[in-house]
This record gives C-alpha cells, sequence and structure tokens, in this order.
C-alpha cells in the first residue's frame, strides 16, 4: 500500500512539477504570479484531445502540436495582458492576471461546454504488476516523459546562450538590455516554454484519469503554484522538487489519512515548510522589483 | 561618432537634464564630471536607451539613436558599464563575459578578445568559475570592465569606474582604460566623481551641475581654470 501511494504521488507529483515550472519561470523574470497558468495546462490537455478527435492522427504527433498551439497562447496572453501592465503596480497586474485566469476558462466552457469530457484520445491502457505495487505503462511513459523534459530543460537553460540570456533577464532585466538581449523575446519564450510544459502536464492528466472539463486549471493551477512556492519560486530545481513533495504528501495523507483532506494536505506541507523556510526548499532571498 | 543635442529626461514628473548638449569624437576619451546628483549617470543611461529622452536627439555615427531599444543601441557597439557595476550576481564570472559577447558572431575573435580579457585581469581568470555574486569590490569592477571590452565595443561609457575602490585598484583600472584608449582605439565617454582623475586621463571634459553642462573644454586647460580648481579639485 506505501509503495503503491508512492508511485502514485510520484506520477502527480511529476506533473504539478511540469506545470510549477511555469510560475517559477515567469516569476524569476518578472515577478509576477502568472495566475492564468492553470487555464493555460487545462486549455493544453483540451488541444491534444480537440486536434486528436479532429484529426484522427497518432497522439504522439498530435501532442507536439498541441504544445505548439498551448506555448503561443501562452505568448499571446504574455503579449495582450501582462506586457501592457509591464512596470505597473502589482495588485494591477494580479487583478489582470485572474481576468484572464476567468476568461480562458470561460471561454473553454463556451467552446467546449460545460460537461466532463473523456480523454478519448486511443490510448491503450496496460497494468503491470511489480509484487504488491500495480503500475500502468502510462505511469511510465508519464515518469519518462516528466524526467526528460526536465533535464532538457534544466540543462537549455544552464548550458545554451540563449538559457544564459533567460538567467542574465533574470537577474537584472536592465543590465541585460545592455548586453543586447532582447528581453521582449526572453520573457516571449520563458512564457512559451512554460505553456508548453503545462500542456504536456495537462494532456497527460487527461489520460491519466480520463477527463478533462473547463475548470480543471483552478485546482491543478494552485497545487502547482504551492509546488513553486514550497520550493523556492524562481528556482527551477525547487519547482521539480517542491511538485514532487506535494504529489507524494497528498497521495500518502488521502490514503492513511482521509481522502477527503487531499487539498488541505498540499497547502498544509507548504505552510509548514514555508514557516520553518521562508525562501522555500531552494529558495534564494530575492528582492522584490520596483 | 557620438552627438547629444537639446536633450532633456525626466524621471515621473521631476527633470533630470535640462537641455544638455555634449559631442564625442572618434578616438576620444571625454569625461563628465560633476557633484553627486548633477545627471551624469541618467546621461549615459540616455545614450544606450535605459531612459527616454522627452526632448532632444542623440546620434551615433549619425544614425538616430534617440528612441531606438537598448538592446539595438548595444548592437551598434555602445558598451555601458553602469553605477554600481551591474554584474549579474547569479551567473559565474565566465558566463557574464560571455554575455559582453552576447551578440558577436565570430567564435574566434571572441575566444580570442577571452585570452586578451584574461591577460589584462588575471585575477578575472583565477574566478571565472565563480558565481560573480563573491567577487570583490575591486575584483566586480574589473569583471564589469571586463565584460564590455568582451563587446569590442566602439563607444565605451563608464560610469564611476573609480568607486568604493582602493587607491591603488584605481591607478589599476584607469591605466586599462587609458590603454583601451590608446591602443584599442576605443572612444570613451568616462562618467567620473573623482575629477583630478578624470581631467588627467581625459582628452577634454563638460563640467555638470543640476542637469545642466556648466563648463566645457580641454582638459588641460579646465584643470587650469580657477573655478573648477575651487570647486572639484578642492584647490
Ligand atoms: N531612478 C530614478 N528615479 C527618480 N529620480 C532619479 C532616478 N535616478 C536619478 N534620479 C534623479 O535624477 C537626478 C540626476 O541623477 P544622476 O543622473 O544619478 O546623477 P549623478 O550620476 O550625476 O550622480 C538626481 O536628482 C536624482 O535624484
Ligand atoms: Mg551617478
Amino acid at each position: 500500500m506505501f509503495l503503491q501511494q508512492l508511485v502514485n504521488g510520484l506520477t502527480i507529483g511529476g506533473i504539478y512539477a511540469l506545470i510549477a515550472i511555469g510560475y517559477s519561470l515567469v516569476y524569476g523574470i518578472l515577478r509576477i504570479v502568472n495566475f492564468a497558468h492553470g487555464d493555460i495546462f487545462m486549455m493544453g490537455s483540451f488541444f491534444g484531445l480537440i486536434i486528436s478527435k479532429a484529426s484522427g492522427l497518432s497522439f504522439l504527433v498530435v501532442a507536439p502540436i498541441a504544445m505548439a498551439c498551448t506555448g503561443m497562447l501562452g505568448m499571446l496572453v504574455e503579449r495582450l495582458a501582462y506586457r501592457p501592465l509591464r512596470g505597473a503596480d502589482s495588485m494591477s497586474v494580479l487583478i489582470c492576471a485572474m481576468g484572464v485566469s476567468t476568461l480562458l476558462a470561460n471561454l473553454a466552457q463556451l467552446i467546449f461546454g460545460t460537461q466532463t469530457h473523456l480523454y478519448s484520445v486511443g490510448f491503450q491502457l496496460r497494468h503491470f504488476q511489480f509484487g504488491s505495487v500495480s503500475i500502468t505503462n502510462l505511469q511510465f511513459i508519464m515518469v519518462i516523459i516528466t524526467v526528460v523534459s526536465l533535464t532538457i530543460l534544466l540543462a537549455f537553460v544552464k548550458k545554451t546562450k540563449f538559457g544564459i540570456a533567460m538567467r542574465a533577464t533574470s537577474n537584472n532585466l536592465t543590465t541585460a538590455k545592455m548586453m543586447g538581449i532582447n528581453t521582449n523575446i526572453v520573457i516571449s519564450i520563458t512564457f512559451a516554454i512554460g505553456s508548453m510544459l503545462a500542456s504536456g502536464a495537462g494532456m497527460m492528466v487527461g489520460m491519466y484519469y480520463d477527463a478533462v472539463f473547463p475548470t480543471m486549471g483552478f485546482s491543478y493551477g494552485i497545487k502547482a503554484f504551492a509546488a513553486a512556492v514550497l520550493g523556492g519560486i524562481g528556482s527551477l530545481p525547487g519547482a521539480m522538487l517542491g511538485g514532487l513533495t506535494i504529489g507524494v504528501v497528498e497521495s500518502l495523507g488521502s490514503a492513511y489519512l482521509s481522502s477527503g483532506y487531499r487539498n488541505a494536505f498540499a497547502f498544509g506541507i507548504m505552510i509548514i515548510v514555508l514557516i520553518l523556510k521562508p525562501t522555500g526548499i531552494m529558495g534564494k532571498v530575492v528582492r522584490e522589483k520596483v | 561618432m557620438l552627438e547629444i543635442h537639446e536633450l532633456h529626461v525626466k524621471y515621473g514628473v521631476i527633470p533630470a537634464l535640462h537641455g544638455i548638449s555634449l559631442s564625442v569624437k572618434e578616438g576620444e576619451m571625454v569625461s563628465l564630471i560633476g557633484a553627486n546628483g548633477a545627471g551624469k549617470s541618467t546621461t549615459l543611461r540616455a545614450i544606450s536607451g535605459i531612459v527616454r529622452p522627452t526632448e532632444g536627439y542623440i546620434t551615433l555615427c549619425g544614425q538616430e539613436i534617440t528612441s531606438m531599444g537598448a538592446h539595438k543601441i548595444a548592437g551598434l557597439g555602445v558598451a555601458h558599464v553602469p553605477e554600481g557595476r551591474g554584474v549579474f550576481p547569479n551567473l559565474t564570472v565566465m558566463e557574464n563575459l560571455s554575455l559582453g559577447a552576447y551578440l558577436r558572431k565570430n567564435k574566434l575573435e571572441i575566444a580570442e578578445d577571452a585570452e586578451w580579457v584574461f591577460e589584462v585581469f588575471p585575477r578575472i581568470y583565477e574566478r571565472k568559475k565563480q558565481l560573480a555574486g563573491t567577487l570583490s569590490g575591486g575584483e566586480l569592477q574589473m569583471l564589469a570592465i571586463a565584460r564590455a571590452m568582451m563587446a569590442r565595443p566602439r563607444l565605451l561609457l563608464l560610469d564611476e569606474p573609480s568607486m568604493g575602490l582602493s587607491p591603488i585598484l584605481v591607478e589599476e583600472v584607469f591605466r586599462m582604460v587609458c590603454e583601451l584608449n590608446h591602443d584599442r582605439g576605443v572612444t570613451i565617454l568616462l562618467v567620473e566623481q573623482n575629477a583630478r582623475m578624470a581631467l588627467t586621463v581625459s582628452d577634454r571634459a563638460y563640467v555638470m551641475e543640476t542637469g545642466e553642462i556648466v563648463a566645457s573644454g580641454v582638459s588641460q586647460e579646465l584643470m587650469q581654470r580657477d573655478e573648477i580648481r575651487r570647486a572639484y579639485l578642492g584647490a
């Protein structure tokens, strides 16, 4: 039972980690919380489903297309909603972010209806038994995709010229411009990367629970946000660690204590960590941008 | 090479520059001196596109750059070493240097310049894998200048390179700056509160007071003027 819950917790924790990266990347550069990110995750999931249904193509082909569409949606949100508010006070940005979030959720209800859709993308689920632990092929795939994409992202940010430019922009936007870095492009790409990872997470969640619905962005978004804060917002390894922690705590908590308090466990662990270490597990002290 | 005409800059509603005009010719080293708050840093920020002028214009080699984006101005060969040095503390020394050469394509030339920079600043070489945030004040200043050198700039804007440095380091940094100007032919606009040092090394100078230019001329001559000696050289 324990091992089974641990495996389930790590699977869903990987999903939280993928979404949390998007919060952390954007916060690292702009010091804003993109509350629309959960809804971008939801749209990413829907894109996968509708493109799959409309085209009938293999999901291996559909998934990258859906991710690209979601990346563009993220860039669009930045361009239309956040860029005009660059330098505005944080309350205005927060209200704007909530507005975008509501807009996307309602747009999804308008287009797809309010009901829950089955995530029928032609995936053949198989179960494997390892002693007392049952693992599905989907769980394997989810863990592998999560690990691979997070590794690629870390290497990209660490090693490539563009990755260094991203970190420089996050360190000091003005000085980054002086180096000749087009910081608007860096910010656009940052939104695109976060949105693409969220889309991947959204499609995997859709397949995992065989369900997708327009309001699902909220609960995943808020938990992934908790994961980013728990890990130390702005830190990528922190977001990963935070996601896994929340996934495991939530899974074990609902198995051993009560499944009714699923969400309470996620936020409980976040509050405890923040009391012990206000900057989060991997967080550095960041100066509020003025 | 650089031409500034009747430039006005405001921070919000508060004016910082009231129509200043100055010029820097190719190969020159020009200094801009004046008390704290005179508007020296603001002038450099306007040139590199960090602040937007409300009136007036700036041209670089005849091309107007007044409302150009900062990254585009950097692309025209302007390197700005800001006040307080402006290195990226969470990046390594090497990453900071590589960002100096961000817009350059020729890997061979970049490697050559890196070697040259390390020769000039051996201490930077020793620390190249460290996070820049762990460097001492003098090392930070050297890194900031080294990073600007990696851009192979045509015009170098230096904002108070002597600030916070010991007298020995100040000598060293200024020797470097002179070398850049004489041997590498880099045009330099130098902002300094250390007026004596600035006037000694520069060809010409402008004196600023509360957002206006109140005197200008050949540095050697300015040093002889009574009012300059009294106000800025403590004599
Ligand atoms: N970011 C800013 N916001 C508002 N006012 C500023 C800012 N930077 C400088 N100032 C004001 O502009 C004037 C010129 O400042 P500055 O260019 O930094 O002078 P200097 O470099 O000669 O010491 C000063 O009155 C200063 O208070
Ligand atoms: Mg200054």
